[in-house]
């Protein structure tokens, strides 16, 4: 028999669901929904196509504290369609990003854990990703932090993966995956010679956490712990400065200049080794320390 | 999709509290189980959507005995199930009704 007693695990942020998420990265017991399960918000959208609903439809929305800190908090469950947006799923996470422009939270947080668009309501689904964004942006310029965490099974991609960019900041897990287009839209679309999505070492080299952090996608890696997400989250808040002209423009000077850095490239490997991380073929194997001492000057332009 | 919905006649010996609890997540083979407190004449009512059609016999065992196992009166518990297997759905009954049972405490 082997005896696990001594050993203090965390709690994975990759392998809780969106109701867990949230239990373990805000204070205990603080957490407030709104528009909970009893409501029985349900998408009018499922039922008609012979597709089960959800109580949530797919996102958990609220209010609780973090460390003292009020905040405002979305989570998607991947496990409900891949997290997808329906009109319901988009207009609890638009009416919460609203909701922070009047009350002004420390932060929102948003669990972001997404295919993107739920095609069963296409329309509706597409609209809902638009009004989240300009929600989104809306809150940031009134001067409050929304901060994205991503680390779930189901990545994040398309309209949330443009959502999450648009965050103030992303904190992100090895196991998580942003992107617009995920790996098996691009092998459908383009062919498996441009894109194998069965090849998990390349899907985790272009979309993965490491590689993300390492454009500067992301500001922050952490191991997968949901521990370790809240003290980023605890860091991140204090750093954010406001939505500006001038920052974007920043921004988008950074990004002009990566793509002409590195548009060339065909793989994730060979960007880290333009950036000038020798043996680049070891960073996936590494764990999150290591990784941080090897790529520290390295990247985050 | 089937939309089913089961009674039994609880002894009202067990009291609920006012708190909703849910478990589980609605994708492929699981299912989510919501219990509220619920006025009933002592009974605890089920519903049940599924996306599995054709087993309303199968729900009818399954649920009558926990049914029976747990005495549950004036208790609503609503189901959003995408095929699930009996013993998920059993896992999920006895996981929602802990959670129920530990926050009437």
């Amino acid at each position: 028999m082997s005896d696990l007693s001594g050993i203090q695990r965390g709690h994975s942020y990759y392998e809780a669901d969106a109701r867990q998420r949230i239990s373990h990265l805000l204070d205990p017991g603080s957490f407030q929904e709104i528009l909970g399960p009893a409501e029985r918000l349900t998408s009018p959208h499922l039922e008609p196509l012979g597709q089960p609903c959800s109580f949530n439809d797919g996102i958990i929305i609220g209010s609780g504290s973090l460390n003292g800190l009020k905040v405002l908090v979305a989570s998607q469950e991947g496990g409900f369609m891949g997290g997808a947006v329906g009109e319901v799923h988009g207009a609890k996470l638009t009416g919460l990003l609203e909701r922070a422009q009047d009350e002004r939270p420390s932060a929102v947080l948003l669990l972001l854990e997404s295919g993107g668009v739920r095609l069963h309501e296409a329309n509706a689904g597409l609209i809902a990703i638009s009004e989240v964004i300009r929600a989104l942006l809306a809150t940031r310029f009134a001067g409050t932090p929304v901060l994205g965490l991503i680390g779930g099974a189901y990545g994040c991609f398309g309209g949330m993966g443009i959502v999450a960019r648009c965050c103030d900041a992303l904190i992100i897990n090895e196991e998580g995956r942003l992107g617009l287009s995920g790996p098996d839209v691009i092998e459908t679309t383009m062919g498996v010679e441009e894109f194998d999505s069965n090849d998990r070492a390349l899907v985790w080299r272009t979309l993965g956490g490491k590689h993300r952090y390492l454009l500067g996608e992301v500001q922050c890696l952490v191991e997968d712990d949901i521990n370790a997400f809240r003290s980023a989250v605890i860091n991140a808040i204090p750093t954010v400065h406001p939505l500006s002209l001038e920052s974007l423009q920043q921004e988008h000077l950074r990004l002009a200049r990566r793509l002409a850095d590195y548009g060339h490239c065909r793989d994730g490997a060979e960007i880290w080794s333009e950036m000038g991380i020798n043996d680049p073929h070891k960073l996936p194997l590494m764990d999150i320390q290591s990784f941080m001492a090897t790529v520290a000057d390295k990247g985050q332009e | 999709m089937e939309h089913l919905q089961f009674e039994f006649k609880g002894s009202g010996n067990r009291t609920g509290c006012q708190q909703t609890t849910l478990v589980g997540v609605v994708s492929s083979g699981n299912l989510e189980v919501m219990l509220e407190h619920s006025e009933l004449l002592g009974l605890c009512r089920i519903n049940v959507s599924t996306s599995a059609k054709g087993f309303a016999e199968i729900w009818q065992a399954v649920l009558s005995d926990f049914a029976a196992r747990y005495d549950l009166s004036n208790l609503q518990i609503s189901i959003n199930d995408a095929g699930a297997t009996p013993a998920v759905v059993c896992l999920r009954l006895g996981q929602a009704l802990d959670d129920y049972l530990e926050a009437s405490s």
